[in-house]
C-alpha cells in the first residue's frame, strides 16, 4: 500500500514543492542524561526538530563501543524526539552520537554527548503519592490501635448487609438454596477479595441455619478460594458434615457463557436469596432481571460505577462502592476491622478537605496570585507518573 | 379504566420483550436510515488525534473483547483500521483477551486486503497473552519479551516492521477496544500514566460513562485519553467522519426506535403508577 | 501454621509491591516482576483446575442421576468437542476449531449479551418510577441522555421551526453530552475516589494480617 500511495503523492508533492520549497525539519538540540527513575542501565537521549514539512527519513542514535568505534543502537523514524538506550552498566560514562539520514545520506550528525546511566532509591515522581499512602495508612492504623483498646466506634446501618441474616433465614424458612455470585472477575482484582471476605461471613450463617449454599465461578483461582473459604467457614461452624465441595462449581471463563450458566441455575434451583457481589459488567442486569423473575431476594454490590443503576432498579439492596468492602467489617463487628474503617473515613474526611482546598485554590488562582501556590502545590502531592 | 391501567401496569414482561424486538427488527429489515450529524466530541477527537499523525507513525492496537461485544466493537474496529491503514499507519494489533486476537486478525486481513497493505509491512498481530495489566506493564520493558512471536508463530526477530520497536515508549498512539477488565483502566494507567503513551480507545456503549474522566484536558497538558469510541453510536460517529458508513451507522436507526420503544414504557409505567394511586410500591430499587 | 504461612506470603508478596511502586532501585524492580510473573503463572496453570472441577461436577450428576443430570451430557460433550478440535487441528483460521467458535460459541455470545435490550426495557418500565423530585429529576435526564445518544433527537429537535438554524442545532446532543460531562462524572468520581479508598484499605487490611476471614475463621 505504501507504494501505491507514495506513487499517487509524488505529483501531488511535486506541486506544492514547485509553489512552495518544502522546509526541511532540522534536528537540534541534543541532550543526554541517565534515564531518570529507573533501576539504571538505561540513558535517554532527547532532540528537537525546528518548524517544517521535510521531515527526515529517519534518525539513528550511535554509541561509541568500548574499542572505540561507533555502533548503532537505535533507528527512529524521522518524526521521533528521543530514544532510550537500555542495557547499559551503571556508574560508566556512554557517549552518543545522531545521525539524520535523507534519501539514502547522512544529512546532519550531532553530538557527542554523554551521561552515565545510574540507579535511583526513590521515584521522584512518586513521593506525593507515598505522602498520600503514609497519611491513609496512619488513620487506619491510629484507629485499629483505638478499636483494639475497646473505643466505642460508631458505623452507620448499611441496609444491604443487615439483610444479610434475613435474606439466608428467609432461604432456610423456604426449603430453598443460597446462590452465591463473585463476579466474573480473577483473584487479583480487590472485589473479588472482598467477595471472598463476605462469602466467608455468609457461609458461616448458611452453616448455622443449614441452607445449602451454591456459588458458580468463573475462575479456577476464585474456585479454589472459595472451596476453601466455604470449607473453613463450615468447619469454624462446627458443620464440616454441612459442607459439600459440588456445590461450590467452575462453569466457564467467558462471559456470557458464565451469565447464561448463572441463569440456568437460578431458573432450575429457584434459590430464595441470592447475592452479587464482586466485579461485573454486562452481564449485571441478565443475572439481577432473571433473580428478579424468580422471587429471590436480592443483595447486589459492586464498585463497578457503570453497573451499579442495573443492581440498583433490579435488586432489593445494592452495597455501593466502599460498602463492598466495609462488609467484612460490617457483620464481623470485630474491632480492629472497624477501626479500619473509621480510619479509612477519616481519610476520606481528610481528602475531601484537600480536594475543597485544592479546587478554590485553582479557581482564586485567576484573581489572587498567592492561591496559585497552593493550587501547585497540591498538585505536586497528587502527581503520580 | 382503573382496572385495565392496572391490567397494563402488572403486564406480562414478554409483552415487553415482544414489543423491543420488533423495535429492533423492524428498521434493520426495513433499511431504515438517518441522517447522522457528529459534533464535536469523545469520537471527534479520537479521529482528529490519528489524523494528524504523520505517515508511518506507529499505532499499537489492542483487542480487548470477545464476541459477546463484537456487534458493538466490530465496526469500530474496521472503522479505526481502515482510517489507519488509509493514512499508511503503521499498526501492531495484540489482545489482552483470548477470543480478541482472531476477531483482530478477521478485521485486520478483511481492511488490509480492501485497501492493499501488506502485513509484515503496515500490520501485524501479535495474538494473545495473559496477564493483563501485569502485561502491560512488561510491554513498557520488552515487547519481544512478552511477544516472541506473532499470532502464525513468525519470530519477532524477523517481521520487518518491528526490526525498530522495542517497548511500548516506541508507539506514537495505543488503541484498545475494550469491552470490560483488562481493558481501558488498565491501558491508561500503565502506557498512559506511567510510560507518557498516548492512549485512544473505544468501549461498549454502558462502560463509556465511566470513562469520561480519563477524557478531561488541563491547559497545557495532555487528557488520559485522546479520545473514546461510546458504543454502536461511536462506531457510526466515526463511519460517518471516514465517509464509509457501516453496520453500525445502520445500526443507529434501529437503536433510535428502541430507545423511543423504552421511553414509551416508561411513560406508560407512571400513568398507570399515578392513575392507580401509587400504592404499590416496587420492590426493586430499595437499598 | 495453617495461618501464619499464609499470612506471611501475602504480607511479603504486599510489600514488594508496594516497595517497587516507589523504589526503582534493584532488587525492587526485579522482585517485583518476580511476583507478578509468578501471578501469571499461577493463573494459567490453574485452568486446568478449573475443567478438572467441571468434569467431576458433572460426571458425578450423571452416575447419581442428580436432578436436572441431563444437561450435564450436553455439558461435557461440548467441552470435548471443542477441546479435541482445538488440540487435533489447532485454533487459527479455517480450522473446526474456528469455526465451530465463530458459528456457535460467537452467536451464543451474542444472544446473552443482546438479553440486556429487553431487561433494560423491562428494568425501566418497573423502575423509573416519578415518585418524589429526586426521582423524577432522574427520570427527565435518563430521557434526555436515551434522545441525546441517538440521531433521533436532533432529529425532533430540527423539527421545531428555526430550531436547525439557531445557535445550537444539535441541543439534544448537548444536552446528553452535558449531563454526560458533567453531573454523572460528579457522580462516578464521588464513587470511584471511595470505591478507590475501599481497595487500598482492604489491601492494608490484608497486608497486615488485620483481615483474614478469607483464610476462614475471623481470629
Amino acid at each position: 500500500m505504501k507504494t501505491r500511495t507514495f506513487s499517487a503523492m509524488v505529483p501531488a508533492v511535486l506541486l506544492i514543492a514547485a509553489a512552495v520549497a518544502a522546509q526541511p525539519v532540522r534536528v537540534e538540540n541534543l541532550e543526554a542524561q541517565d534515564s531518570p527513575n529507573d533501576a539504571g542501565g538505561a540513558v535517554e537521549l532527547r532532540w528537537s526538530l525546528s518548524d517544517g514539512t521535510d521531515f527526515p527519513d529517519s534518525i539513528t542514535v550511535l554509541r561509541e563501543s568500548p574499542d572505540g568505534g561507533m555502533e548503532v543502537v537505535g533507528t527512529k523514524p524521522g518524526v521521533s524526539t528521543g530514544d532510550v538506550d537500555t542495557g547499559l552498566e551503571n556508574g560508566r560514562e556512554y557517549s552518543y552520537l545522531v545521525r539524520v539520514h535523507r534519501g539514502g545520506e547522512v544529512a546532519a550528525e550531532l553530538g557527542p554527548v554523554s551521561a552515565v546511566p545510574a540507579a535511583q532509591w526513590l521515584h521522584t515522581e512518586r513521593w506525593g503519592m507515598l505522602v498520600i499512602l503514609i497519611i491513609l495508612a496512619g488513620f487506619i492504623l491510629y484507629f485499629i490501635e483505638q478499636g483494639k483498646k475497646g473505643r466505642e466506634l460508631y458505623i452507620r446501618e448499611i441496609a444491604g448487609l443487615t439483610a444479610v441474616d434475613d435474606a439466608v433465614g428467609r432461604a432456610t424458612e423456604m426449603g430453598r438454596p443460597v446462590l452465591y455470585v463473585p463476579g466474573i472477575m480473577d483473584m487479583d482484582n480487590i472485589q473479588t477479595i472482598a467477595s471472598m471476605v463476605i462469602l466467608g461471613r455468609v457461609a458461616a450463617r448458611t452453616a448455622k441455619f443449614g441452607s445449602p449454599l451454591l456459588v458458580p465461578v468463573s475462575k479456577s483461582v476464585v474456585l479454589s478460594v472459595s472451596q476453601e473459604v466455604v470449607k473453613e467457614s463450615y468447619l469454624e461452624a462446627g458443620r464440616p458434615d454441612a459442607y459439600q465441595s459440588d456445590n461450590i462449581f467452575y462453569l466457564t471463563d467467558d462471559q456470557f457463557g458464565y451469565a447464561a450458566g448463572v441463569d440456568g441455575i437460578m431458573v432450575r434451583e429457584r434459590p430464595a436469596a441470592i447475592f452479587l457481589l464482586g466485579t461485573f459488567y454486562a452481564e449485571s442486569l441478565i443475572l439481577a432481571e432473571t433473580g428478579r423473575s424468580v422471587g429471590a431476594i436480592q443483595i447486589a454490590g459492586t464498585a463497578m460505577p457503570s453497573q451499579l443503576p442495573f443492581f440498583i432498579a433490579a435488586c432489593d439492596y445494592t452495597l455501593i462502592g466502599e460498602e463492598l468492602f466495609a462488609a467484612s467489617a460490617y457483620l464481623s463487628r470485630e474491632p480492629k476491622l472497624l477501626g479500619s474503617l473509621k480510619g479509612q473515613d477519616v481519610a476520606k474526611l481528610f481528602f475531601i478537605a484537600v480536594i475543597i482546598v485544592g479546587v478554590l485554590a485553582f479557581t482564586l488562582g485567576d484573581f489572587w496570585e498567592p492561591a496559585n501556590e497552593v493550587a501547585d502545590f497540591i498538585r505536586l502531592l497528587t502527581h503520580v507518573e | 379504566m382503573k382496572k385495565l391501567l392496572e391490567r397494563i401496569g402488572n403486564v406480562d414482561r414478554r409483552v415487553i420483550f415482544v414489543l423491543m424486538a420488533l423495535a429492533v427488527i423492524v428498521p434493520l429489515a426495513l433499511k431504515l436510515t438517518m441522517e447522522m450529524p457528529v459534533g464535536e466530541g469523545p469520537s471527534y477527537e479520537l479521529y482528529e488525534y490519528i489524523d494528524q499523525l504523520p505517515a508511518d507513525s506507529r499505532v499499537l492496537m489492542s483487542f480487548d473483547y470477545d464476541p459477546s461485544t463484537k456487534p458493538e466493537l466490530q465496526p469500530m474496529a474496521r472503522a479505526l483500521v481502515a482510517h489507519m491503514l488509509g493514512s499508511d499507519l503503521n499498526i501492531v494489533a495484540m489482545a489482552l483477551w483470548p477470543q480478541g486476537a482472531t476477531l483482530g486478525q478477521e478485521i485486520l486481513s478483511g481492511v488490509s486486503d480492501s485497501l492493499g497493505a501488506e502485513q509484515y509491512e503496515d500490520w501485524v498481530n501479535m495474538g494473545y497473552k495473559t496477564g493483563g495489566q501485569v502485561l502491560i506493564v512488561r510491554l513498557g520493558t520488552s515487547i519481544e519479551a512478552a511477544f516472541p512471536t506473532d499470532l502464525e508463530n513468525v519470530p519477532y526477530g524477523e517481521i520487518p516492521m518491528l526490526s525498530d520497536v522495542s517497548t511500548l515508549r516506541d508507539f506514537d498512539l495505543v488503541v484498545t477496544l475494550s469491552a470490560g477488565d483488562p481493558g481501558i483502566p488498565a491501558w491508561v494507567m500503565i502506557a498512559s500514566d506511567r510510560f507518557g503513551v498516548p492512549v485512544g480507545g473505544g468501549c461498549t456503549a454502558v462502560s463509556a460513562p465511566q470513562f469520561y474522566p480519563y477524557l478531561q484536558q488541563r491547559d497545557g497538558e495532555r487528557p488520559q485519553m485522546e479520545g473514546l469510541l461510546g458504543g454502536l453510536r461511536g462506531a457510526a460517529d466515526y463511519e460517518t467522519l471516514i465517509e464509509r458508513p457501516g453496520l453500525a451507522a445502520a445500526g443507529m436507526s434501529a437503536q433510535s426506535i428502541a430507545h423511543l420503544v423504552i421511553m414509551v414504557f416508561i411513560v406508560i409505567g407512571n400513568i398507570t403508577f399515578f392513575a392507580t394511586g401509587r400504592k404499590k410500591r416496587t420492590k426493586g430499587g430499595g437499598r | 501454621m495453617r495461618l501464619y504461612v499464609p499470612l506471611a506470603i501475602t504480607f511479603v508478596a504486599g510489600m514488594i509491591m508496594i516497595l517497587q511502586f516507589f523504589i526503582p532501585h534493584q532488587p525492587f524492580p526485579m522482585l517485583g516482576d518476580g511476583v507478578q510473573d509468578w501471578y501469571v503463572i499461577v493463573a494459567s496453570s490453574a485452568i486446568f483446575l478449573g475443567i478438572l472441577n467441571l468434569l467431576r461436577v458433572h460426571v458425578k450428576k450423571i452416575r447419581l442421576r442428580k436432578r436436572h443430570w441431563q444437561y450435564s451430557p450436553v455439558t461435557i460433550v461440548g467441552f470435548l468437542t471443542m477441546f479435541v478440535s482445538g488440540v487435533a487441528w489447532g485454533v487459527t483460521e479455517e480450522t473446526p476449531f474456528y469455526y465451530l467458535f465463530n458459528q456457535m460459541v460467537v452467536p451464543m455470545g451474542a444472544t446473552m449479551f443482546s438479553l440486556l435490550a429487553f431487561f433494560v426495557a423491562s428494568a425501566a418500565f418497573r423502575a423509573f418510577r416519578a415518585s418524589n423530585w429526586r426521582a423524577t429529576l432522574l427520570l427527565a435526564s435518563a430521557f434526555l441522555v436515551m434522545l441525546g445518544r441517538v440521531p433521533i433527537g436532533d432529529i425532533i429537535w430540527r423539527w421545531i421551526p428555526g430550531a436547525a438554524e439557531s445557535s445550537h442545532p444539535y441541543l439534544v446532543s448537548e444536552i446528553a453530552e452535558w449531563i454526560m460531562q458533567f453531573p454523572n462524572m460528579a457522580g462516578q468520581r464521588a464513587i470511584l475516589i471511595g470505591a478507590a479508598m475501599g481497595v487500598v484499605a482492604t489491601s492494608l487490611r490484608m497486608i497486615f494480617g488485620i483481615e483474614r476471614s478469607y483464610l476462614g475463621g475471623a481470629d
